[in-house]
This record gives C-alpha cells, sequence and structure tokens, in this order.
C-alpha cells in the first residue's frame, strides 16, 4: 500500500520478513493460548469422562482405567497414547459393579463415540451415553435425546449379539427399539457396541474375577486385597 | 463530524449494509449453526472477536504490510484470532463448542471478514476501522440471531433452550434441518428487498412532488 509500483515495490527481503514477523508472533500466540487454556480443556474431558461412566453404570461411585496387555487386564493411572482403554466401576465399598467400554465408528454423518456399560457377570448392557456425534438435529440425535431409546440400552443382552428392531417390535432381551426416522443412526450405534463387545470379550477376564479397586493416592490407603 | 462518521460506519454494518441481509456474505457458517438461538449467539459473539481484533490489527499495521503479501497477512492474522476464539470456547463453554463444531475454524475462510480487511481496514485510520468491524460484526450477530431465534422456536418450540408452548406443541423439525435456513433466509431477504423496494418507491414520490411544486 505504502510503495507504489512505479519504483519496483518493496526487496523480496521485506516481504519474506514481513511474513516471517508475522508468522512468528502468531505462532507465539496460539502457543500462548494452548498452553494457558490447555489445564481446563483437560479437566472438562475428564470430569466429563468420569460423569459418563457414573452414567452408564448406575450405583457406581469410583472407577479406573484398565488396560490389556500381556493377557491380562491391569489397572492403570495413565494409560499410553492410542492404547485401547476401558474403565472399571467400582461401588463405594469397593466391589466391582461392570465395565464402561468406549467404542466408536462410523454413524450416519460422522463418528459416533460412544460410552456403554457392561456387566460381564449378567452378560448385558446397562446404560449408554453418546460422546460425540453429528447426526442430523431433530432425527438421527435422537440417539442421544431420545429418553426411550437411551433408556433402552439400560437392560439389553448381547447374547447372541444386540438387534434394532422396528419400533414396538421388541420382544427378546437382546432386541431394541430403533428410532423411527433414524433407522440408520439406531444400527450405527447398536453395531458399534456389537463389534466393540466382539473385540473386547475374549481379553475380559471371567466373571468375579475382576481387577480390584486400587486405592486412589488422594486416600493414601492400601490397596484392598 | 469525526464523531458522526465513526457512528455513521457503526450504523450501517447494522442496518443499510448488513452483512448477511445486504451484501448475502457469510452464508456458510448463517445456514449452518442458526439451528438454535444460543449456537447463533456463540457464532456470533466469535465471530464478533475476530472481526474487530483482525480490522484493528490490520488498520493498524495498514502501512508496514506490503501490498503483495497483505492477503497472506490478513490470513495469519485472522486465523490466529480464530485459534485464539476456538481455545477459549473450548475451555469455557464445552458444549457450545461440540455443537459448533468445524464452523469455528472455518470463520477463517468467512468472506465477510477477509472482505472488510480488505475493503475498509486496510484503507482507513484505526478508530474508523474498528467501528466499522463492531458495526459490521453487530449486523451479522443480529442477523444469526434473528435466523436461530424463528428456527429454534418453529423448530423446537423453545427460545435459548427454554420451553415456549408446553408439552402439546408439534415441533415443525423442517426448520432445525438445513432446508429450514434456506426457508427463513428466504423469507428474511424478501422483506428486506420489499423494504428497499417501498422506500426507493416513497424517495421517488417525493422527488417528483418536490419537482411539480417548483
Amino acid at each position: 500500500m505504502n510503495t507504489p509500483k512505479d519504483t519496483g515495490g518493496p526487496s523480496s527481503l521485506r516481504l519474506v520478513l514481513t511474513l516471517a514477523v508475522a508468522g512468528l508472533v502468531s505462532g507465539m500466540a496460539i502457543i500462548g493460548i494452548y498452553e494457558s487454556t490447555l489445564p481446563t480443556i483437560t479437566a472438562n474431558k475428564a470430569r466429563e469422562l468420569r460423569e459418563a461412566v457414573f452414567k452408564v453404570l448406575p450405583g457406581v461411585s469410583q472407577m479406573q482405567a484398565l488396560v490389556y496387555r500381556d493377557g491380562e487386564l491391569v489397572v492403570v493411572e495413565k494409560p499410553d497414547k492410542d492404547e485401547p482403554v476401558i474403565y472399571g466401576g467400582y461401588d463405594e465399598p469397593g466391589n466391582f459393579v461392570g465395565y464402561a467400554m468406549p467404542a466408536a465408528g462410523p454413524g450416519f454423518q460422522d463418528t459416533i463415540a460412544l460410552l456403554y456399560g457392561y456387566k460381564p457377570g449378567e452378560k448385558f448392557v446397562v446404560g449408554m451415553e453418546i460422546l460425540e456425534s453429528r447426526e442430523t438435529p431433530g432425527l438421527g440425535d435422537k440417539i442421544y435425546k431420545d429418553a426411550s431409546f437411551v433408556g433402552g440400552f439400560s437392560a439389553l443382552s448381547v447374547e447372541p449379539e444386540i438387534v434394532a428392531v422396528k419400533k414396538g417390535t421388541k420382544s427378546q432381551p437382546n432386541e431394541i427399539d430403533a428410532i423411527t426416522g433414524a433407522t440408520i443412526s439406531s444400527k450405527a450405534v447398536v453395531r458399534i457396541i456389537n463389534e466393540a463387545h466382539a473385540a473386547w470379550s475374549a481379553q475380559l477376564p471371567a466373571p468375579g474375577t475382576e481387577p480390584q479397586l486400587r486405592a486412589t493416592e488422594s486416600t493414601g490407603t492400601e490397596a484392598t486385597q | 463530524m469525526k464523531k458522526n462518521q465513526s457512528q455513521e460506519e457503526f450504523i450501517k454494518g447494522i442496518w443499510r449494509d448488513n452483512p448477511v441481509f445486504v451484501q448475502v456474505l457469510g452464508m456458510c457458517p448463517m445456514l449452518a449453526v442458526t439451528n438454535s438461538a444460543i449456537n447463533a449467539v456463540a457464532m456470533g459473539m466469535a465471530t464478533f472477536f475476530v472481526l474487530v481484533g483482525s480490522s484493528f490489527l490490520v488498520s493498524t499495521f495498514r502501512n508496514v504490510i506490503p501490498k503483495q503479501v497483505r492477503i497472506s497477512c490478513f490470513i495469519i492474522i485472522i486465523a490466529t484470532f480464530v485459534t485464539i476464539a476456538d481455545y477459549t470456547l473450548l475451555a469455557l463453554v464445552p458444549g457450545v463448542h461440540k455443537e459448533l463444531g468445524a464452523f469455528i475454524p472455518l470463520i477463517v475462510a468467512n468472506c465477510l471478514i477477509l472482505g472488510r480487511q480488505e475493503a475498509f481496514a486496510s484503507r482507513y485510520p484505526t478508530k474508523l476501522a474498528v467501528m466499522d468491524a463492531m458495526g459490521m460484526a453487530s449486523g451479522f450477530l443480529l442477523a444469526l440471531l434473528s435466523l436461530g431465534a424463528v428456527r429454534e422456536i418453529l423448530g423446537d418450540g423453545a427460545l435459548f433452550g427454554v420451553n415456549l408452548f408446553g408439552e402439546n406443541f408439534e415441533p415443525w423439525v423442517i426448520m432445525i434441518l438445513p432446508p429450514g435456513g434456506f426457508l427463513t433466509l428466504g423469507v428474511i431477504l424478501l422483506f428486506f428487498n420489499w423494504f428497499k423496494y417501498k422506500k426507493d418507491e416513497f424517495l421517488e414520490d417525493v422527488a417528483a412532488a418536490e419537482r411539480s411544486e417548483s
């Protein structure tokens, strides 16, 4: 703007320098905002996860992260990046209640990420919570807004596998009523849970031998047994 | 005189040159996120922040930035503000951030913002540029809000999540789906054009009356 064209314009060095300085300042600003918001964002995510785990496993008040390593489920403080994690839910005295299993898969528009509660003793799904989805507002988003669909996951047998049936035709314990107008989204949720169950079922220990609750460092008590 | 001019720059963005209803800019976020009033407000606020911040910097440094690289510089400045807005929303209101999703980063590509830098901020003093940006951004916010409010009321029977009509309301689902955005926008644009037509007609009548008097 300040340099008229007829003088040949500013040197290339000046152009490069301007962009470099702009990029540098911009980079610093972005690092600054990233660093200052990261603790809040991580805390929000951890709180959301805790709330979701407690929601899909009724009666649970304590949880710990579990990963599958060397043929068994082990308790970890901080799972490695990209390592599949499930969460063990325990009641107030520390008895095992069930697993909260994160799962994800393609939905109607984008990946649906969800968490479902699973009781290995009864082989029942006892709760389901959608963590992330971009399903159509008003139709596909009923997979988390429709209380009767979400409620359908509160007692659902996984034997032999979950089947979504037309609304009002549920007759078996492993069947769930699909949402009218959102059949693809409903079936996607069911498929995601079935696939996750198939992937994990061989890795879960026999009922009754689940990992014990390890005492949190905040209470400082010894791990029970 | 000076004060009047900055007032003028502010007002024009809200009504006469409203970015959405008159210039028809920024249609992508306009149609995508106005399915509820709260999303519309969050999007409007984020755009407000980005537009005012960018206009301030672009106008302040307008004599330093060589014109050959001005667009790249504008984009760097805009993208920085967008990233700041993105992380701030993620930290403060994760729920809203989840709803807006990809459309926050896409503010970078909103032609309204780059358009104001090129057409106004890079040519005028800082104070006028900021007033212009605030006017345009408020106009954008109001436009988003009016669309979002209409669509949420008709499509969900609620405003800002507060139920208005009780149990028996049958939501007009199409209004919160993409077609609802086009329908609502079309009706509002119709009103704006009708208003402009009537105003021109009126001004012509006045001019004709003045001519016949003289």
